[in-house]
Formats: structure tokens, C-alpha cells, sequence
């Protein structure tokens, strides 16, 4: 009964590297973990850094990456900016001598105030799923790396599916498409992108706006019933999304044509609207569920050692979970191929930098990692800090999230120009000169 | 034009949520002159313990019973630990102090039932009734009938009872109702008691609406141009002020928005509120004229 | 016998108007500027710079800032964090559209812009007193973010929103290392508080007083009400505004509209209630607390031993402990830090002896 499985693999790689390597100190990496765990967005907090911690302790249980063992320690920031800024320069030095490897604050305002220090403090920012569209292009932003799926990939992937449901993208000439947007920078970012698809396909679509916090839609529910579209799609935050579905509810308009974007794809945004959320749409990058072979490792070394990071159970293999679990995959990898390239000892910032700009996982590396299906082919380079770009979808049955597509991708080419023309005019205003992308090896 | 119904009939039901929240306000005003700015946290704390309560297997009516004790409770505590050392200073100084207990309350809630968001179901089912082809709200309904209930209670309280009467003469002249032998600090944790209550009452009401979680305690800051509006003393007034704004903010939102840009509802209600105090500065019921210079 | 008194006399009036009349003081105020100035830049390290000595300035220019208003004009506000908006927005706008205007001036255009906006806020002061004033602050605080956050222009249509500090370079120095934001904030805000302590010790600054203590009275004997109360306003918002502009600038170094929400309004508002409402100084101790107190929680926190208090609780605890401290100062000691301040002070200048 002897399965050959890449955990397994790796333990006895690992154990023939460990007797060549002198008993030293215990060679380790540091993750610096701006965390939040209490405050209004606490759920997606915990979810995503039990996710990543969880995952560090398996590859831990596994020998660690090359036999460098991660560590890490946190810091609360409550999803406050500054608290972000403070345990960001608390935390970038590293921990007893073991070097940081990279920052993922998970937050778009702690994103926003450390990204001129990461760049100076030569140390990777990633925000995955979220943050600065232009910071893809990685000539400007040389330590920002939006991973998988920056906001205007987000919407491409939504119409891009939304036409496959009309039977091609031909057929959306006509339709009418409405998005409810969170009113704040975030919500708003995709407006122009939009327009330019509805454009380019000849379907009509209105922009409607929700303030923050969102408790409070009725009117732009009754604007939209009156519109009667064919889609809605929900750029939702926090406590704006199940009132948009109870909303939804409340002025007739069925659940499974609204589809929400990356941030409204949560249980945590589903489970409190109850029956109005069933049959609700959302895309994600990161399906729930606990049958990926990685999980099911995580669950066995980890979770079932009583070392869970999860204070409740329950929600293991939840979308928040997954995505934590996601990013560890992309951080780890990100340093076992720098690791390739400097060697096999803890490595520096911008050495990990050159890991995520080289960044590459095909179908076959993801089987290995036993991540087939959860995470997405990606490839990365000195121009795309994202990489990925695809999307799958899942719907809402009033108690979990089941797939129903299977990847659908964005069109990055038609996306690039504006994401070079925004990262331009930023270079511009701070005075940057972009790398040239041709030198970089 | 049945769509202006429509828009019309959703922003006064809205409204009536508002003017729930803007009656605890009214009671602990008119009995002691405070601007409670922690109704909200208030609000917020009822609705998480009764839905954590809830949730652990208590029955419905003693979750209810549990967390109205606890309002009672955080009435007293109030009372005695806020506003007896602070007795006789500004109105402004105990504003600060109800920012200050808005904190905490919010804080305690935290500690004690975590952050995450609870669904509330009151077993009203919310498909939309269609009347003359506009469509109702079964839910917004039932708050209205429940905000009825609620203001009818509330004045026979005032008008029948011994406790209502010595309310009233404390809002009236508190001096004189001293003299008369009213304890006025019994009198306070009363009023602030039937505040904790009235926001149970409405934060049950709006948790089933947006799910239990911390914007809860940002519906004070709909409930002051209410206020402001209706008058800050009296619970009429409150109704009414709800249902201008409700009304109002949707309108402007549906008509205006597309002119000058959506999202206007966070600070619509503040501009109107502020032309209304530049009219009549009382409100529309209020007793006391803002003294000029 | 720190305090020796004897022998120092005012033989000018000018002498009796000094900011500080004892030599003692002079002199810790040139020995603390010194140390500010010339020690901290070269024993600091970037965590002192950047996360808490800057935050700390800031919050103390814009706890000043409210001070004026309220503590000396006696309007209460809520809407702080708009001014701050947009005296950041209003900064970072001239620096974009007017190349080449120095930086110092994109901050001064900044905290006059903020000024006006504030003045309009102000207006309904007139016709309406005490706590009715939050609601034409409130509506300040909900109009502006809005405003900032739907018309792209304000953020050179930036897709989030968000905007970031111009390269912080003044005659060709460049100040963006975390010692040089130090100096810059240090700078600029040592010099709006001298400006401060001036302003209060004017003509304007007791008729501020005058009309927060009782402003019929304060109409009865001449004081020119709206024109008073508007200055506060104006001023307020100047000094807010330039607290803004270094938050987004010299802090931070970007900011989006959501970054001045409510909360930071709450935030500026706690700290003059600690530090006393109508003083000058107490800004610094209020900022200091509202800087230090959370990051003590946070060490505190990881410190204690394992399974004693879940650290979480403790974050959530912080929020109580708060309020429970703005109330007990309330009551307790409703002229804040700086009051405990001056009763050691007081001690002190008599001190061996009792009195």
C-alpha cells in the first residue's frame, strides 16, 4: 500500500538532502503575517491566515522546502491601515535572524501604504486576488505581485462566461448587464473596463452604486428591477453582499442571475441571506471543498495532529480557507524555485522576488503538489505580476458552494494597454523610471 | 408613475427602520437630556446576544428574555456608573460620554460573541407582494406594524401609567419633579432600560434584514437626521422625521443620483437635515426653541 | 531646587509676553527641540520613524487642529477626518496640476483649501449651537468622501482611487528616507504649534474663548460672533488639512478617501478629550497615548505567557478599554493629560517645598 505521493516523495528527497547538510542551526524562513483576526472583517481573516498557516505547518511536517523550515509570526491589524504600516515595519526585518520572505496583508488600504516601502525595503508585497490593477505590470512595480487575478481580469472572466451562457460571445449584442458597485475606490475600479467590453461586444450596461457599508439597497434594487437586465453583477464587500441578495429577494429578482465577483464569494457572504442567497452565482479562484489531495494531507498532519490553526473546525476547506491554503502554494513555490536559482538556504527578499517573477505552475507541477483543480496554471514574468487571469464559477445551494464551470479566462490581451497606460502615468508622478522587462533574466 | 409608488411606499417603510432606532433616542432625551450616541452599539449588542443565544439552542422567547435582562442590565450599570458622576455637566460632555460607552458596548459585544456575521431568520418570508402592480415588502410591513405596536405601547406607557407620568414631569422640569419627590435616578435607568428594550427590538428587526454584524451600530448615523427632522423630544416626531428622510433619500437617490452621481444616501439625509435646522431649528414637533444670539 | 525662580523679572512688556517667561523652561524647550532635532535622527531606527514617531506628530498637529475649534471656540465637530481629506487631496492635486510648485507650498495651498471648505461647513454655526452642530459636521465628513471617491479627477483618475505622495524633495534635498519624513513632519509641525500657541494667546484666541464660555455675553460686549467663529472654522480646517496632507504624504506615503472614514474623526476627537479640551500642549500627550496605548496592547499581547489571555481578546478588549477611558476622564479628570501635567509642573516649581 505504498502510494508514491509527492508528500512522501519529498520526505524521502528530503532525507537524502538532510545527511549531506552539516547539523547547523536549524536553517529557517521567515513570513512576516499581518493578520486580522478580530474586527468587522475577522471572518475572512482568520479563514485566510488559518488557510496559510496551516499550509506552512504541512510543509513543515513534510521536512520544510529543501530542508529550510518556514516560521512565522503575527500581528494584528484589525484590517486598520496603520496598524498594517506598524506591524509591517515591526515584523520586515525578520525573526531571530530568519530573513522575511514576503508580505501578504490581504487588506487593499495596507496594500496600498506599504507598497512604495516594499519597493524600498526590497521585499515582495503580494495581494492575491486583489490590489492595484496596474501593479501587473511588473516594470513599474517590481515588488507588487497582484497574483491570479487583478480586478479587470475579474469582469473580462465574468463576461466572458456570461457570453458562453448566451451561446457565444457574438450573442451578448443587446443584453443588458448591471453592476452594483461598493462605493469606494475598490467597487468603482472596473467601471472603465466594463464600458470598454460593452463596447467592444454591443451590450448596454449600467453602473450602480451602493454606499458603504451597503446596509441600505433598496433604491438601487427598484432601479435595477425597472431596468430588468439580464445579469447583475456584484461587486459587493463585507455586510453589502447578503443584503444585496435579501434585497434581491425582496424586489423579485432571481438569485442565479446575479453573479458575484471575488469578493462577495465567500460563505460569509452567502450564508447570512439565508433562502434569498440559493441559487446565487460567484466567481472564485479557489473552489471550496476538502477533496484535494493537498487538504486531505493538511488534514491528516496537520488538522488531525491538533495542530489546526482553525479555532472552529468547521470551516475547514471553506472558500477563505482554500484561499489561504492557495496562497501558501504560490508563496512556497515562489521560494522553492528561487531557492533553485541561490541555493538552498533562506534567502532574501529579493531573492524570493526573483522566485515569484519566475514563478511557474503547469498542470503536472500541480498534480505533484496535489493542488490539481484548486489553483490555477499560472506563469509569471518581469511584465505580468499576475500570471493567472482565470476564473471558475460556483453557485450557492443554501448551504455550500458547489463548481459548476470549469476554468474560464479572462482576455489579458485586450486588458494590457490600459494596465501599462495607468502603470505609466503612476511612474510618471513618482518620478520612477520602469526596468527595462528585455534585460531581465 | 407606478414606479414612483413604488420607490415612494420602500423609502417610508425604510424609514419607519430609521424612526425604530431614533425612538430610543427620543426616550432617553426627553428624560434626561442626553444625545445617546451608543443607541446604535446599543442596537447592535441586543441583536448579537439574542442571535449567539439563539443560535446555541436557546428557544426563541428566552434568548429574548435573556437579552433583554442583559439590556436591563447595562441600563443600570449605566446609570450608575456614567450618569450619576456626570450629573449636572454640558450636553456636550455627555455626548463625549456616550461615544465613549458607544465603544465599549461595541467592544464588549466583540469580546463576547466574536466578529463573525449571524444570519437571522424571524420567519417572515420576504417574497414581494404585488398590490395594483406595485410591489410591497411582506417584511418591511411587519416592521411598520411592529413600529406601530411599539409607538402605541410607548404612549400609553407615557399617558397611563404612574412611571410614564413621572417621565414626563422629569422631561418637563426636572427640578420641580424632584421637589415632588420623583427619584430621578430610577427614573433615568427606567428610560434607559426601555431604550435597551426598543433596541432589542429594532436590532432584532434589523439583523433579520442585513444579517447580524458591526455595521448594526452605524444605523445611529440614519437615526440623528430623523431626529433632527422630527424634533428631538418627541416620539411622533420620530415617525414622522423617519419617513421624511426614508422617503426623501430614496427619491433623491432614484431622481437626483443619475444628475449629480449615486450614492448619495450617506449624506442626502444630513443636507436636509441641516437646510430643516437652518428653517426650524426645533424640528417639526420639537419643544425646545435652540436658544439665538 | 530645579525651579529657582527668584531673581527673574519682566522689565518690558515684551518680557511679560513671552511664550515662556521662566528661564527654565527656555531652556528644556531648547534642550528638547535639540534632542528632536539632532539626537532622535541619528539614534532612531526606520520602526521609531515610520510607525510611531511620524503617526504621533501627525495626530498631535491634528488633535491642535480640533483643538481650536472645540476646545477653544467650544464648536464641537465631527468631521475632522474630511478636513484632512481634504487638505491631502487638495495637496496632492496642486503638486500634480502645477508642476514645480515646491512642496511646502502644495502643503500650505492644501491646508487653505481645507480652510474654505471648513469655513462652508461652518456657516450653519451661526444659526445653530451645541450638539446640533455634529450634523453639519457629519454631513462635512459623509459629502467629502463621497465627493472624493465619485469624481475620479481628485485622484488623477486613478482605477483605485487611491492617491500617493509627490517625491518628497525640498531645494533639492530629498526627504524620502524615513530620518528625512521625520524631519520634515518634525519641522513643519514644530512650527504650526508655535504658530497655535501664538493664535490662542491673540486677540482671536480670547474671543474664541469669550464665545465658547458664553457667547451672548461674548456678542454683549463686541465680539464679533461670525466673524469669530468662522476663523475657527477656517483655521481649524488649516491645521487639520496640513495634518492630512503629512498623514498621506510623509505617514503613509498614499491614501484613499476611506482612509479619513469617521472613525479617524473619532480618533481626532478622543485625543483632544484625553489631552484636554483648550490646551496647547496636551495635544502631544492625547496623540502620544492614542499612539503608544494600542502598540503596548499589541506587545503586551504577545508577551503574556501562552493560553493566560487569548491574544485576539485582548485586541477586542482594546476598544472597551477605550471607552472606559474617555469616560473616566470625563469624569474624573475633565481637563485631560495636560491638567495632570500642570499639577506636576506646579509641584515641581515649588518643589522641596510643600507650598
Amino acid at each position: 500500500m505504498f502510494k508514491p505521493t509527492f508528500a512522501r516523495s519529498l520526505v524521502l528527497a528530503l532525507s537524502l538532502a538532510a545527511a549531506a547538510v552539516t547539523a547547523q542551526a536549524e536553517p529557517e524562513q521567515y513570513f512576516p503575517l499581518q493578520s486580522y483576526r478580530v474586527g468587522p472583517y475577522a471572518a475572512g481573516g482568520t479563514g485566510f491566515f488559518g488557510g496559510f498557516i496551516d499550509y506552512m505547518q504541512y510543509v513543515n511536517a513534510n521536512g520544510g522546502v529543501n530542508g529550510v523550515k518556514l516560521t512565522w509570526s503575527e500581528c494584528e491589524t484589525e484590517y486598520v491601515v496603520e496598524k498594517g504600516v506598524e506591524c509591517y515595519e515591526r515584523l520586515k526585518k525578520g525573526l531571530n535572524g530568519a530573513p522575511a520572505a514576503a508580505t501578504n496583508p490581504l487588506s487593499v488600504g495596507i496594500a496600498y501604504a506599504t507598497l512604495d516601502r516594499s519597493t524600498a525595503d526590497k521585499l515582495p508585497l503580494i495581494t492575491i486576488n486583489h490590489g492595484r490593477t496596474d501593479s501587473t505590470d511588473g516594470s513599474v512595480f517590481p515588488y507588487a505581485f497582484p497574483l491570479q487575478l487583478n480586478p479587470y481580469s475579474e469582469v473580462s472572466a465574468i463576461v466572458n462566461y456570461i457570453g458562453k451562457q448566451a451561446g457565444g460571445l457574438d450573442k451578448l449584442k443587446g443584453q443588458k448587464i448591471v453592476t452594483l458597485y461598493h462605493g469606494s475606490p475598490y467597487g468603482k475600479e472596473t467601471i472603465p473596463v466594463l464600458d470598454l467590453l460593452a463596447k467592444k461586444y454591443g451590450f448596454t450596461v449600467e453602473h450602480v452604486e451602493v454606499p458603504h457599508p451597503g446596509n441600505e439597497q433598496q433604491s438601487q434594487w427598484l432601479n435595477i428591477r425597472r431596468a430588468k437586465p439580464d445579469w447583475v453583477i456584484l461587486r459587493g464587500w463585507g455586510v453589502m453582499n447578503p443584503v444585496a441578495l435579501k434585497t434581491a429577494q425582496k424586489v423579485g429578482f432571481p438569485a442565479n442571475r446575479i453573479i458575484g465577483n471575488i469578493w462577495s464569494n465567500s460563505e460569509d457572504d452567502a450564508a447570512p441571506a439565508g433562502a434569498a442567497a440559493k441559487g446565487f452565482i460567484s466567481i472564485t479562484t479557489h473552489p471550496s471543498g476538502t477533496e484535494f489531495p493537498v487538504l486531505k494531507g493538511i488534514k491528516k498532519q496537520v488538522v488531525d495532529a491538533g495542530k489546526g490553526n482553525l479555532a472552529d473546525p468547521k470551516r475547514f476547506g471553506s472558500v477563505y480557507y482554500n484561499l489561504g491554503v492557495v496562497n501558501g502554494i504560490l508563496n512556497i513555490e515562489a521560494l522553492r524555485i528561487a531557492q533553485d536559482k541561490f541555493g538552498k538556504k533562506p534567502l532574501s527578499g529579493e531573492q524570493v522576488r526573483w522566485g515569484f517573477e519566475n514563478l511557474k505552475l503547469d498542470d503536472a507541477r500541480l498534480k505533484s503538489l496535489g493542488a490539481l483543480g484548486l489553483v490555477q496554471p499560472l506563469k509569471l514574468s518581469c511584465a505580468d505580476h499576475e500570471g493567472g487571469g482565470a476564473v471558475r464559477f460556483q453557485q450557492w445551494d443554501g448551504q455550500k458552494w458547489s463548481v459548476i464551470s470549469d476554468w474560464v479566462q479572462a482576455d489579458r490581451a485586450l486588458l494590457r494597454p490600459i494596465i501599462e497606460e495607468s502603470a505609466r502615468k503612476y511612474a510618471k508622478e513618482k518620478g520612477i523610471t520602469p526596468r527595462d522587462c528585455g534585460k531581465e533574466g | 408613475m407606478e414606479f414612483f409608488f413604488e420607490v415612494l411606499i420602500g423609502g417610508l417603510l425604510a424609514g419607519v427602520m430609521y424612526s425604530l432606532v431614533a425612538i430610543g433616542f427620543v426616550l432617553i432625551y426627553k428624560a434626561s437630556g442626553v444625545f445617546n450616541f451608543a443607541q446604535g452599539s446599543m442596537v447592535l449588542f441586543a441583536a448579537l446576544t439574542f442571535v449567539s443565544l439563539h443560535e446555541r439552542g436557546m428557544p426563541f422567547w428566552l434568548a429574548f428574555a435573556v437579552t433583554l435582562a442583559a439590556m436591563v442590565a447595562i441600563a443600570l450599570l449605566v446609570e450608575r456608573l456614567v450618569l450619576r458622576p456626570l450629573v449636572n455637566r454640558s450636553p456636550i460632555t455627555l455626548f463625549m460620554a456616550t461615544l465613549g460607552l458607544s465603544y465599549m458596548i461595541e467592544g464588549a459585544a466583540q469580546a463576547l460573541w466574536g466578529a463573525q456575521v449571524h444570519g437571522l431568520e424571524l420567519g417572515i418570508s420576504d417574497e414581494p407582494l404585488a398590490l395594483g402592480g406595485v410591489l410591497l415588502s411582506q417584511f418591511d410591513l411587519f416592521a411598520a406594524g411592529t413600529a406601530a405596536v411599539l409607538v402605541t405601547a410607548l404612549s400609553l406607557l407615557f399617558s397611563k401609567t404612574r412611571i410614564g407620568l413621572s417621565l414626563r414631569a422629569v422631561a418637563d422640569d426636572p427640578l420641580a419633579a424632584l421637589a415632588v419627590g420623583i427619584r430621578l435616578q430610577r427614573i433615568w435607568a427606567v428610560v434607559w432600560a426601555v431604550a435597551g428594550f426598543v433596541g432589542l427590538v429594532a436590532g432584532l428587526l434589523w439583523g433579520a434584514r442585513l444579517g447580524v454584524q458591526f455595521s448594526l451600530s452605524l444605523v445611529v448615523l440614519k437615526a440623528l437626521p430623523v431626529l433632527i427632522i422630527g424634533g428631538f423630544s418627541s416620539i411622533g416626531g420620530a415617525i414622522v422625521g423617519g419617513l421624511i428622510i426614508g422617503a426623501s433619500e430614496k427619491l433623491a437617490e432614484i431622481y437626483l443620483g443619475p444628475v449629480i452621481g449615486g450614492g448619495l444616501e450617506n449624506w442626502f439625509p444630513y443636507v436636509l437635515a441641516l437646510l430643516f435646522l437652518l428653517v426650524r431649528p426645533a424640528g417639526l414637533f420639537g419643544e425646545r426653541a435652540i436658544e439665538r444670539v | 531646587m530645579l525651579y529657582n525662580e527668584a531673581g527673574q523679572f519682566s522689565i518690558s512688556y515684551a518680557g511679560e509676553r513671552r511664550l515662556f517667561r521662566l528661564r527654565q523652561d527656555r531652556r528644556a524647550l531648547a534642550l528638547l527641540l535639540a534632542f528632536a532635532f539632532v539626537i532622535v535622527p541619528f539614534v532612531g531606527n526606520d520602526y521609531w520613524f515610520s510607525a510611531i514617531l511620524i503617526p504621533f506628530l501627525v495626530l498631535s498637529l491634528a488633535g491642535l487642529g480640533l483643538n481650536l475649534l472645540t476646545g477653544y471656540a467650544g464648536q464641537l465637530s465631527l468631521g475632522s477626518a474630511a478636513f484632512m481629506a481634504v487638505g491631502a487631496f487638495a495637496a496632492y492635486n496642486f503638486g500634480l496640476r502645477l508642476p514645480g510648485l515646491p512642496l511646502l507650498a502644495c502643503l500650505f495651498l492644501g491646508g487653505v483649501t481645507a480652510a474654505l471648505v471648513a469655513v462652508v461647513f461652518g456657516l450653519p454655526s451661526l444659526r445653530i449651537k451645541g450638539f446640533y452642530l455634529i450634523v453639519s459636521t457629519l454631513a462635512a465628513q459623509f459629502f467629502v468622501s463621497w465627493a472624493l471617491t465619485k469624481f475620479g479627477w481628485f485622484s488623477n483618475d486613478n482605477a483605485s482611487g487611491v492617491i500617493s505622495a509627490p517625491p518628497l524633495t525640498i531645494f533639492g534635498v530629498d526627504f524620502s528616507a524615513p530620518v528625512g519624513r521625520y524631519l520634515l513632519t518634525l519641522s513643519v509641525v514644530a512650527a504650526l504649534f508655535w504658530l497655535g500657541k501664538n493664535l490662542v494667546r491673540s486677540e482671536l484666541g480670547r474671543n474664541w474663548m469669550a464665545v465658547r464660555d458664553m457667547d451672548t455675553a461674548a456678542a454683549v460686549i463686541g465680539i464679533p460672533l461670525l466673524k469669530t467663529k468662522l476663523l475657527a472654522f477656517a483655521l481649524s480646517g488649516f491645521f487639520l488639512g496640513i495634518a492630512g496632507s503629512l498623514w498621506a504624504f510623509t505617514y503613509l506615503g498614499t491614501v484613499e478617501p476611506h482612509g479619513f472614514d469617521l472613525n479617524r474623526s473619532f480618533q481626532v476627537l478622543f485625543i483632544i478629550i484625553l489631552s484636554g479640551l483648550g490646551s496647547i500642549l496636551g495635544n502631544f500627550l492625547g496623540a502620544a497615548f492614542m499612539v503608544l496605548f494600542p502598540l503596548l496592547l499589541s506587545n503586551l499581547a504577545g508577551a503574556l505567557p501562552v493560553g493566560l489571555i487569548d491574544p485576539g481578546q485582548l485586541e477586542n478588549l482594546q476598544k472597551f478599554i477605550f471607552g472606559a477611558l474617555i469616560i473616566a476622564f470625563l469624569i474624573k479628570e475633565p481637563e485631560g493629560l495636560a491638567r495632570l501635567w500642570q499639577r506636576f509642573r506646579e509641584r515641581v516649581r515649588l518643589w522641596p517645598l510643600r507650598y
